[in-house]
């Protein structure tokens, strides 16, 4: 009797972890297969002036032309080094005092370029943003009055969309970043000052949120140490505050990836955005797949870098044992 | 008879409320000798962690004032180091490290930092905790951690060492365990101690005396009780020693006749009515 029970309870258990992986790995394929079905039913019924709405496979090729005219314009730019090359070495060898150009490749930016370009863009607007909403966090989540000033200065700025400051940052980076030789384009400064501007909020709130929240008894206990400000602040103010920083710091670059889109499209900074913004412009038959397309790599790439902030938080978190989602 | 070490004078204290300030210690007077360990007892709510918190330095006396050897006591600071009831370890640090946090404040300058390893190391092997110095609280019992708070508290070498209901929130054996363990330190270092409890057994077993309070509000000190008994203590002999029962069953009288709480019982029926109430749908989700 027994032993028929055992065995049942364990055949139950079996069946639970059959459940168990079944929902975890399958139910996440059944529901990108059903979106895709969807897509593809209802795509042709969507007649738009370029033409039917294109279905997942005709996305799909738009990948395989990027890729193409990746691998076209890196052969363009071996053949213009080498040939600048061949030309600088027959110039010497007529005159070695010879004034010789090495001129960078001036192709098109790929696809893969202007990936490259938003990564950049976004992660140096992030940067921006974190080195002055951490320190501020802090700051203001150890001193109530300094609280109480800044506060509804966040609070007002915190809700300004993106497109709202965007013309304003454009008139002053182009009044005031004025430089014969450039290091970094307008652009580039533009979308990176506007993502900062919409990106420093929620660390600063909730740095500020953590670094309050720290235990009465953790304060007590550096009191009766008597630590110094500078101890108290990096062996129990920052320690306790690093999950609520976390959290700020992934909405953060959420919102700064989400932001930095919108900015490329209008300052034209070379990345995603303009991708996007271009296509629209561009108005061809491939056009509705190629931003479908962006889409899809954007939306990938957010999903990315949320992930890499869960690693560095379970990487930097001293609670190994926090379950982060 | 060796000098006063720790002296309270009219020690009294107000917390503002919005009904108005009000006064939860009023005169607390007690003088502590050098080596003494002294309990203070009462029914919860009375002001001893108060009193503790002021000495420490945590909390600031409205009236009259706290001197230690002479000097008067008005921050918080390493000479007077507390043991928390909750241990208060920082999770993000090792056992060794969080001893380690207090002796870099108390011993910089003062001692090479070979020399801190080895009195951090000495301070956990007194606790018994050699074998557990780089884990993190969270990976330590209750008990555990209290041990390295206190190695982390006699690691700064106080003049005076508070302890607020130290093993309060541990089960009976752990508790007697870690008395055990007290004892046997306090036998070898003979620190001054002000032990906060509301446990007679406990207070008797490890006090030269135990001071009695009042209930509150405006508590204050009811009777001083001198425990002669001979150290080292058992507490297995001790539990028939006709001298230990008389000062534990002075403690009980006290307690329980002289200061009896009325109201708390009425509060603690209201407290088992609205556990009950919570406990039951509890009961239904298993």
């Amino acid at each position: 009797m027994s032993s028929k029970l055992a065995t049942l309870k364990f055949e139950q258990l079996k069946a639970i972890k059959w459940r168990d992986v079944l929902i975890s790995t399958l139910m996440p394929l059944i529901g990108v297969l059903a979106f895709i079905l969807l897509w593809h039913t209802a795509a042709p019924n969507i007649n738009t002036s370029l033409g039917d709405f294109p279905q997942p496979k005709q996305v799909f090729e738009q990948w395989g032309n990027l890729v193409d005219e990746y691998k076209t314009e890196q052969e363009r730019a071996e053949v213009f080094y080498e040939r600048q090359e061949k030309r600088n070495a027959e110039l010497l060898a007529q005159d070695p005092a010879a004034k010789i150009d090495e001129r960078e490749f001036n192709g098109r930016p790929t696809f893969f370029d202007k990936i490259e370009t938003s990564l950049v863009t976004v992660l140096s607007g992030f940067f921006v943003a974190s080195i002055i909403a951490i320190p501020v966090g802090i700051l203001i989540g150890l001193s109530q009055p300094l609280y109480n000033a800044i506060n509804p200065l966040i609070q007002l700025f915190k809700p300004v969309s993106p497109l709202a400051w965007l013309p304003l940052v454009t008139i002053v980076v182009s009044a005031v970043y004025v430089s014969d030789s450039p290091m970094f384009s307008k652009s580039y400064i533009i979308s990176l000052l506007t993502v900062s501007l919409c990106s420093l909020w929620p660390t600063m709130i909730n740095t500020a949120v953590g670094v309050a929240g720290v235990s009465k008894d953790l304060i007590n206990v550096s009191r009766v140490l008597r630590l110094g400000w500078f101890t108290h602040v990096m062996k129990i103010v920052l320690p306790s505050a690093i999950p609520m920083m976390f959290t700020g710091l992934r909405i953060s670059l959420g919102i700064a990836w989400m932001v930095l889109i919108a900015a490329e499209m209008l300052s034209q900074n070379p990345g995603l955005g303009k991708f996007v913004w271009d296509e629209f412009q561009n108005g061809s038959s491939d056009s509705l797949s190629r931003i479908c397309l962006a889409i899809l790599v954007i939306g990938l790439i957010g999903f990315l870098l949320d992930r890499i902030i869960l690693i560095l938080q379970t990487y930097i978190n001293w609670d190994k044992s926090a379950v982060v989602r | 008879m060796s000098q006063i070490h720790l002296e309270l004078t009219k020690v009294g204290i107000e917390f503002p409320t919005p009904k108005g300030p009000f006064c939860a210690l009023r005169d607390v007077d007690l003088k502590i000798k050098k080596g003494e360990f002294v309990s203070l007892i009462g029914h919860s709510g009375c002001g001893k962690s108060t009193v503790l918190n002021i000495v420490a330095g945590l909390y600031q006396a409205t009236t009259g004032g706290v001197v230690l050897n002479g000097r008067e006591v008005n921050e918080p600071g390493p000479e007077r180091a507390v043991v928390f009831q909750n241990h208060s370890l920082l999770p993000w640090l090792t056992a060794y490290e969080n001893v380690e946090l207090g002796v870099k404040r108390v011993f910089k300058g003062k001692k090479t930092k070979a020399e801190m390893r080895e009195w951090i190391e000495h301070n956990l092997e007194l606790v018994h905790m050699t074998h557990a110095i780089h884990k993190r609280p969270d990976e330590l019992s209750g008990g555990m951690k209290q041990r390295v708070g206190i190695a982390r508290a006699l690691a700064m070498e106080p003049q005076v060492l508070l302890m607020d209901e130290p093993f309060g929130a541990l089960d009976a054996l752990t508790r007697a365990h870690l008395q055990d363990s007290l004892m046997e330190i306090q036998n070898e270092l003979g620190n001054t101690v002000i032990m906060i409890t509301h446990d007679v057994d406990e207070a008797v077993l490890l006090s030269d005396r135990i001071v009695m309070m009042t209930n509150g509000p405006a508590a204050t000190v009811g009777e001083i009780l001198d425990v002669p008994l001979a150290r080292p203590r058992n507490r297995l002999e001790l539990a028939d020693n006709v001298e230990y029962n008389h000062y534990r069953s002075a403690v009980l009288r006290f307690l329980y006749e002289k200061q009896k709480k009325i109201e708390s019982i009425d509060a603690k029926r209201a407290e088992k009515q609205l556990d009950k109430g919570a406990a039951e749908p509890a009961k239904s989700v298993a």
